[in-house]
């Protein structure tokens, strides 16, 4: 495949409360901001990810598209899912070989609706919608079905939330306390603080990327799977879906120095780092979520997005020689993305 | 065209209908998706990835409805994306799924696209209230009505252009199984007796509200099977919708959008070089507005190959010969559709509307404020 690598990264400081700021106006600093850091004021392809549900309204990505300042009129396109899989079409439509840049951003303003209301539907509207099963609610049959361990859970949690603290972007969140539930076995901590925000991505081919940015971070695999929709179909305690995706972009073919994981309740950290093959021998060496991840703060729709770019830092940055960015959808990470980058 | 070679090898579509109560969403789609399969004589283990397209989530109630309709689609264990891009979604679904197979990804994709309409209210889900935006409550017909207003201004075009396109284009449908408004002796007189919706859209000159899908199974060139419509061009173009001084009645990016697709396919002059178009016309007076915007004739002058016939199925240049939007409007769909019969064009496989001969075809979608537009061109030359 043609190389392509990350060499631009932007996000908001991401809020949990409602700022007052309409959509467009969460995304344009970002996008000034990697269009300032790569010099590419246009590129070859444009794409988005947002949800019209979070906005309460068809066609949420129309008006941001004037943040975009889209003209003369670019090729763009737009996919009503997390951005990171936004950023997957733009790696395809790089593949062409006939542009050499694209921009990526996401957006979400979950402050504006009841996110555990909103995300029922998402499921099939005629078995599962009916029976107001929100987010929280099947997160929490995985990880009894997980059998997960309470002090294991705590601790990613703690982690999280310190990362999290430390990072100016993710919110800040105390030390996780308290024996109430959100939906037993998962206590209100456990469950990712939903967050307004945005992110932006600028991918850049071969050369253009060398010239562009000192150390790209190169997309050496990237690819997605889907599981069946339905719970009682699937094993929940395990993810075939994320371990497809991880097999598919080659993701265990050497160390993994870092891993942002779109872990949404911290029950899913444990089964991803199994999916991921992130557990094992080189377990330890593996930094998960340095970011603190969405459990620090989840702006829906961005946060798959920002686990990429948060990985492609760290190889920008030096940190890291090889980093994985992975984004989730659906109940139960139905659905999985997995990102391995280089140096 | 950019990238490796891709071609329709497989087209289906389910009958386009007011409501399909027989169905559910998921039976829809599969249905569309089975036929598409079928067409191409393979099964869904031969598919490598899924693309779903539809209009907002808001027109049936299921957000992200690729979760729900994975399974129905053969997606699970697979790939599948979701494209959102307003009413050109259905163009801009077939130009991702083309692009997993120009990119090298995939050697076989299957593209759906679906609307439900019959599950809730379109002209409800589009008149809203967001918070940070005002409210026109006045659905696509209220918003596209001045636009046309002011291409008659513009153009001079007498008051009955809009009729004709009605009438050719139902005419057609008359030869389309999957045609939803069939309307047997519809003529002028009749076009002209229904009410005044928005001026100057009569009831009979706006599309229908329609349940259906439509599906197309692309391939790499290793992988074809069949009869193969090739892929000689892909674009898509956007524009801003608040932009002050955008041409609305003649969008800058469908003119840049029909040049980019015209640059890789070959096509200097397309009314001589493109043997048929469908293009998405979902408001009669749209077919003269696109006919200029697209290149087919002069600006002011799009009414004249309209009034002329020479879009008509036995024109030198026939539009919607399916009978187009106006006849069929599964709103996520109906740009997949434009596509779908483009390509049915050239396999030489559209039946009692086939244009004989035809061998280059151009397949249009466009969306939002007349800002998003998505076009193709197939043809039997292998490009």
């Amino acid at each position: 495949m043609r190389e392509v690598a990350v060499v631009a990264f932007a996000q908001t400081r991401h809020s949990a409360v409602d700022e007052g700021l309409s959509e467009p106006e969460l995304i344009l600093p970002v996008i000034e901001e990697v269009r300032r850091a790569s010099g590419l004021r246009t590129f070859g392809f444009t794409c988005s990810g947002s949800c019209d549900y979070l906005a309460g309204a068809p066609f949420s990505f129309v008006s941001a598209l004037d943040a975009v300042g889209a003209w003369p009129p670019i090729s763009e396109s737009h996919v009503e899912m997390d951005a990171a899989w936004a950023l997957y079409e733009a790696w395809v439509r790089l593949q062409h070989g006939d542009v050499d840049s694209a921009l990526v951003y996401g957006f979400g303003k979950p402050s504006q609706g009841d996110l555990r209301q909103i995300m029922t539907l998402q499921l099939d509207p005629y078995y599962l919608a009916p029976l107001g099963l929100d987010h929280v609610s099947y997160a929490a049959l995985q990880a009894s079905a997980r059998g997960a361990d309470r002090a294991e859970l705590d601790e990613i949690v703690r982690r999280s939330r310190a990362a999290g603290r430390a990072n100016p972007y993710a919110l800040d969140l105390p030390d996780p306390e308290g024996d109430a539930f959100a939906v037993a076995p998962l206590r209100p901590y456990d469950v990712a603080p939903p967050a307004d925000g945005a992110a932006a991505v600028v991918l850049a081919a071969g050369d253009l990327a060398r010239s562009v940015c000192e150390r790209p971070a190169w997309i050496r695999g990237i690819a997605h799977c889907m599981d069946s929709h339905y719970l009682g179909m699937r094993d929940l305690a395990r993810s075939a879906s994320a371990a497809e995706a991880a097999r598919a972009a080659g993701a265990g073919k050497a160390q993994v120095d870092v891993a942002e994981l779109h872990v949404r309740f911290s029950h899913e950290e444990p089964i991803l780092r199994e999916a991921l093959g992130l557990d094992g021998a080189s377990a330890a060496a593996t930094e998960i979520n340095p970011s603190g991840g969405p459990l620090a703060a989840d702006p829906v729709m961005a946060t798959g997005l920002i686990r990429i770019g948060e990985a492609a830092r760290r190889i920008i940055d030096g940190a890291a020689g090889r980093a994985l960015g992975h984004a989730a959808s659906g109940p139960c990470l139905q659905h999985n993305l997995v990102t391995v980058m280089e140096g | 065209m950019s990238g490796n070679r891709c071609a329709v090898i497989g087209v289906g579509q389910t009958e386009y209908r007011t409501k399909r109560r027989d169905v559910s969403i998921a039976g829809l789609v599969r249905e569309a998706a089975a036929r598409a399969l079928a067409d191409a004589e393979l099964t869904w283990r031969d598919i490598d990835a899924v693309v779903l397209g539809k209009a907002p989530d808001l027109f049936e109630g299921v957000m992200m409805p690729e979760a729900y309709l994975a399974d129905a689609l053969g997606a699970a264990g697979k790939p599948i994306m979701r494209v959102h891009t307003a009413g050109s979604v259905g163009g801009s679904t077939a130009l991702v799924g083309a692009s997993l197979v120009q990119g090298g990804v995939h050697d076989r994709v299957l593209v759906v696209a679906f609307e439900k309409q019959s599950e809730s209210n379109a002209t409800w889900a589009l008149s809203t209230h967001p918070p940070f935006n005002a409210s026109l409550v006045v659905g696509a017909g209220g918003y596209f009505a001045p636009h046309i207003r002011e291409y008659m201004r513009r153009s001079g075009a007498p008051g009955h252009i809009g009729t004709l396109v009605a009438v050719k284009d139902r005419r057609n449908a008359l030869k389309n199984p999957y045609a939803h408004l069939k309307i047997p002796g519809i003529d002028r007189a009749m076009v002209e007796s229904t009410p005044m919706l928005w001026e100057p859209i009569r009831y009979l000159e706006t599309c229908p509200s329609s349940d259906g899908a439509c599906a197309l199974v692309l391939a790499s060139e290793k992988a074809v099977t069949g009869t193969p419509a090739w892929v000689q061009g892909t674009a898509m173009r956007s524009e801003p919708i608040f932009r002050a001084g955008r041409d609305t009645v003649d969008p800058r990016a469908g003119r840049d959008c029909a040049a980019d697709v015209y640059r890789q396919a070959g096509v200097t002059d397309p009314r001589r070089e493109i043997d048929v178009a469908e293009v998405y016309v979902p408001f009669s007076w749209y077919e003269p507005m696109w006919l200029e915007n697209l290149g087919f004739a002069a600006e002011g002058e799009g009414w004249k190959l309209t009034e002329s016939g020479a879009t008509a199925l036995d024109g030198d240049i026939p539009w919607n010969p399916s009978g187009g939007v106006l006849s069929s409007n599964p709103i996520g769909a109906s740009g997949l559709i434009r596509f779908a019969e483009a390509a049915l064009q050239v396999r030489g496989m559209a039946g009692e509307h086939q244009v004989d001969g035809a061998r280059r075809a151009l397949g249009h979608a466009y969306g939002g404020g007349a800002q998003f537009f998505a076009m193709w061109m197939v043809g039997t030359d292998r490009p």
